[in-house]
């Protein structure tokens, strides 16, 4: 039976109490909310501040210099590009191939299983690591000397597991009767993921490796680790040729003792920034025209 | 007739797939790659390491808290390196777990649509500052607008510059790990508060950080495995000197900052110094991996709790 | 618009009658809606509903899918303005007070005015924790172990789970979840339950047993319950209104009155149509 009814009801907590832990929250809240923001600002401020008075195309012209206002980051820059080129190559295509594999083909068995923990794994080792491995395996063991070829195939290993990541959410996301429709006018497997299924999660795919890509362009330590010399006075040729990118231009700038350096690391900074934005901002047409297409 | 049909796509599909198959092959491999980067990793680091543990015992590294692989009289004591990278880490922790969490609570919870548009992208973008620009911003704004000032130190480097700096890099990761852990939690637990007469700050703390608390500890976990593995902004703003003390004024150098400064410089391949990079990268690979791990494992049952 | 039969009203299925003791021959009304109107955004869903809903009674509305029945009951609680783009126009009064009126704190009001969900929906946490959720936010301090065992008892779940109290809601059964949820409701002692289809994810048993559970609660509570199954309707409620959509897809009221006399003798021909099964 139930008990007789408790007509005592109680007396919630008044509403002014309420209100302000709610106000004070909420301002809480908001306060953390724009820390992130004004640290942000802060930094760009920052680096305008430093870096604007040495920025010219005389800057981005010129090569490493011992005298600071005769410093530029042309090598730095070449390099940066030379690697990112290659870089991309081994990238795309290996962490694509990978994810085509484990999507399209794989048997669900422990080995995919394996592959998917290890790439999850992979994801957390820290860049200087994958610098240790560089060293050791491409500069070394394979010979390879402190080149833009081992910086790159350093840089393609530290990406590879975004990639996976991003390629197999797109092709996911192509429905399966896509894959069906190819295959019952009689193309394999092959046939319909290249043709078909491939071309439709393209979007996707270079969205997110456009992004992994920015990730490797600002990546310093597996660099310094594999030997990217600081002070190069050429733009490299061959992928054989000795090189330095941005980021380690810019570190080796301002672990400089002397004051000056401090504006070129900083003008360096503002270079490496433009490059970046300028990869977010394809990265971000990409998504816009992708999402403005009709989705499945 | 129908035999020479059947003879000619047979014919058609073995051609295919000989062609198709080295191509098969091929994506195999890719996917081998990946496997193969971690056996890597773990041979390169394990060979190097047992170089080292040959000149140096391994009980003398794990316990030594003296390193000076520089001076005459070489120690190889691992505790400086060590405590150096606990203190900075859990220092960038403690400033961007409650405002990440904070910043997450807002963007979940109240913030209207527009003003999480605007905050988003910005959080990105904060995101995608290389390291090295972060390090710059600690030695060149933080430390002496911010720390000089307010505790009136004198060195160019402090752990705790580096350790705010590594805090602004962190808080995006936190913010927006925790959001989608957040947002996972159904409409529904929402409504059940709200219909016993919660209101939205006792919906926010009370049901949906508690439903989500898996979700915020994975991603504080993985912003750990972050700040340990983090390099340049250690070594650019914390200092090169290895020192035991839990101080976070003083300059300290950390784990990567150590192997930053060796690989930097022009060290002997094969000399002792050289080694014992690739067991300090050992200890730190253990370090992230084990907290990695464990951040997978509390994910994985969030999501069986979600799904 | 129904008050004047409702003296003589004939108690006819045998389900009431089984749980309806003496009680005042005149039911007061607790809930006047008065020419409310619900919008979502730009689009209306609900036209003109006016009906009082009365005290110590279960209340069924009913309709095709649709139609606007569970953004009424969520008008009831101001939970419809938690949707996005929800907003109201209209009155609805309880206890004679407008809850939209300016000075009315909607949390105050959800305290006082429970709520049930269709899916249950416990917190992930303990069963007791769940129960004592609603003490906990409204800030109700004491004897909250004996709130607890109250409501669960009240909630006729108290003998399956008082050994268990620590463990985790989610591994109860779904009836057992609801009738948790239900035990959650109780604890603020509220004086009007809202039910939103409160069966439609349970099985026959677990069905059974919630509406048991409603006609006993019915004593003591006001029950205003949505349903999507007439013969439930018909089982636990005294009164029931029947909601359609209109060409231009707003729910309005198309009658309301005692269960007996919406079920025997329909005044609408839609309504005859719809509890004879020709639409749904």
């Amino acid at each position: 039976m139930i008990p007789a009814i408790a007509r005592d009801r109680p007396i919630p907590m008044s509403r002014t109490v309420r209100k302000a832990r709610g106000t004070a929250f909420i301002l809480l809240a908001i306060l953390a909310t724009s820390l992130g923001m004004v640290a942000l600002a802060a930094l760009l401020l920052d680096v305008l501040r430093d870096g604007i008075g040495v920025l010219s195309l005389e800057f981005i012209n010129s090569f490493p210099h011992y005298q600071a206002e005769k410093a530029g980051a042309k090598s730095a820059l070449a390099g940066t590009l030379w690697v990112m080129s290659l870089t991309a190559v081994f990238a795309m295509v290996a962490g694509v191939g990978a994810a085509i594999y484990l999507e399209e083909f794989a048997v669900r068995n422990w080995f995919t299983r394996i592959v998917e923990i290890n790439i999850n794994n992979l994801a957390g080792v820290p860049s200087v690591v994958y610098g240790l491995l560089g060293l050791a395996i491409f500069v070394y063991w394979m010979g390879l000397g402190r080149s833009v070829l081992a910086g790159a195939l350093t840089l393609a290993l530290l990406i590879l597991p975004i990639i996976v990541v991003a390629a197999r959410e797109g092709l996911r996301s192509v429905p399966p009767t896509i894959r069906e429709a190819a295959m019952a006018l009689g193309s394999t497997r092959w046939q319909a993921v290249r043709f078909q299924v491939l071309p439709a999660a393209m979007p996707t795919i270079l969205t997110g490796f456009i992004l992994a890509l920015a990730r490797a362009v600002g990546e310093t330590a597996p660099l310094i680790a594999i030997g990217a010399f600081t002070t190069v006075l050429f733009v490299p040729t061959t992928p054989t040729d000795s090189f330095t990118v941005l980021p380690v231009q810019i570190y080796s700038w301002i672990s400089k003792p002397l004051p000056e350096f401090r504006e070129n690391a900083a003008a360096g900074i503002i270079v490496l920034l433009v490059v970046l934005m300028l990869m977010n901002a394809v990265a971000i047409t990409l998504r816009n025209i992708y999402s403005r297409r009709s989705r499945w | 007739m129908a035999n020479l049909i059947a003879e000619y796509s047979r014919n058609r599909r073995l051609r295919q797939r000989m062609r198709e198959a080295p191509i098969l092959a091929f994506l195999f491999m890719c996917a081998l790659a990946s496997i193969g980067t971690t056996v890597g990793i773990v041979i390169v680091l394990l060979e190097g390491a047992l170089q080292f543990f040959r000149e140096v015992p391994v009980f003398e590294f794990l316990t030594g808290t003296e390193w000076t692989p520089l001076f005459s009289n070489k120690q190889f004591g691992v505790l400086p390196l060590l405590s150096a990278t606990v203190v900075i880490s859990f220092a960038a922790l403690a400033i961007a777990v409650p405002v990440g969490l904070l910043t997450a609570v807002y963007l979940s919870e109240y913030a209207p649509e527009g003003v999480r548009s605007i905050v988003k992208p910005v959080l990105e973008v904060l995101a995608g500052i290389p390291t090295v620009v972060l390090g710059y911003f600690a030695i060149s704004f933080i430390n002496p607008t911010i720390i000089k000032p307010l505790f009136s130190t004198e060195t160019p480097f402090t752990a705790l510059g580096a350790a705010m700096a590594m805090g602004v890099m962190l808080i995006p990761m936190v913010a927006s790990l925790s959001e989608d852990a957040m947002r996972a939690v159904p409409a529904s637990l929402r409504e059940g508060a709200y219909a016993v007469g919660s209101d939205r700050f006792q919906v926010s703390v009370k049901v949906v950080v508690p439903a989500a608390l898996s979700g915020i500890v994975a991603a504080a976990l993985l912003a750990l495995a972050r700040a340990v593995g983090e390099t340049m902004i250690v070594t650019i703003a914390a200092g090169s000197i290895a020192n035991f003390s839990a101080n976070p004024l003083e300059p300290m150098q950390t784990m990567t900052a150590y192997i930053a400064q060796v690989v930097f410089g022009d060290t002997e391949r094969g000399g002792v110094e050289y080694q014992s990079v690739f067991a300090v990268g050992l200890l730190l690979f253990i370090f992230t991996l084990s907290i990695n791990m464990l951040a997978q494992a509390v994910l994985a049952r969030f999501r069986e709790i979600y799904d | 618009m129904v008050t004047e039969n409702f003296l003589n009203l004939p108690q006819t299925t045998t389900a009431e009658a089984a749980v309806e003791p003496a009680r005042d021959a005149t039911p007061e009304s607790v809930i006047d809606v008065r020419e409310l109107q619900a919008y979502y955004g730009e689009n209306r869903a609900l036209k003109d509903i006016s009906l009082s809903l009365y005290s110590r009674r279960v209340s069924a509305i009913i309709g095709p899918s649709g139609c606007g029945k569970s953004t009424l009951v969520r008008c009831l609680n101001r939970m419809h303005e938690m949707s996005s783009g929800g907003h109201v126009k209209g009155e609805v009064l309880y206890q004679g007070e407008n809850i939209y009126g300016a000075g009315v704190d909607p949390v105050e009001l959800r305290s006082r005015i429970g709520m049930v969900f269709q899916k249950p929906n416990p917190f992930p946490k303990s069963i007791f924790e769940n129960v004592a959720f609603g003490l906990k936010v409204n800030g109700i301090s004491g004897n909250t172990s004996e709130r607890v065992e109250r409501s669960l008892r009240r909630a006729a779940l108290w003998d399956e789970v008082k050994d268990r109290l620590k463990q985790s809601a989610l591994q109860l059964s779904g009836g057992q979840q609801q009738r948790l949820c239900i035990a959650r409701a109780l604890a603020v002692e509220p004086e009007v339950i809202l039910m939103d289809e409160p069966c439609s994810a349970l099985d026959p048993m677990a069905t059974l047993a919630v509406e048991e559970l409603i006609r006993e609660l019915s004593q003591e509570v006001t029950i205003i319950i949505v349903t999507h199954n007439m013969q439930q309707a018909a089982r636990v409620s005294h009164h029931t209104a029947f909601l359609m959509m209109d060409q231009d897809k707003a729910g309005y009221l198309v009658e309301y009155g005692p269960t007996s006399e919406v079920f025997t003798n329909p005044k609408s021909e839609h309504t005859e149509a719809y509890i004879t099964g020709r639409f749904s």
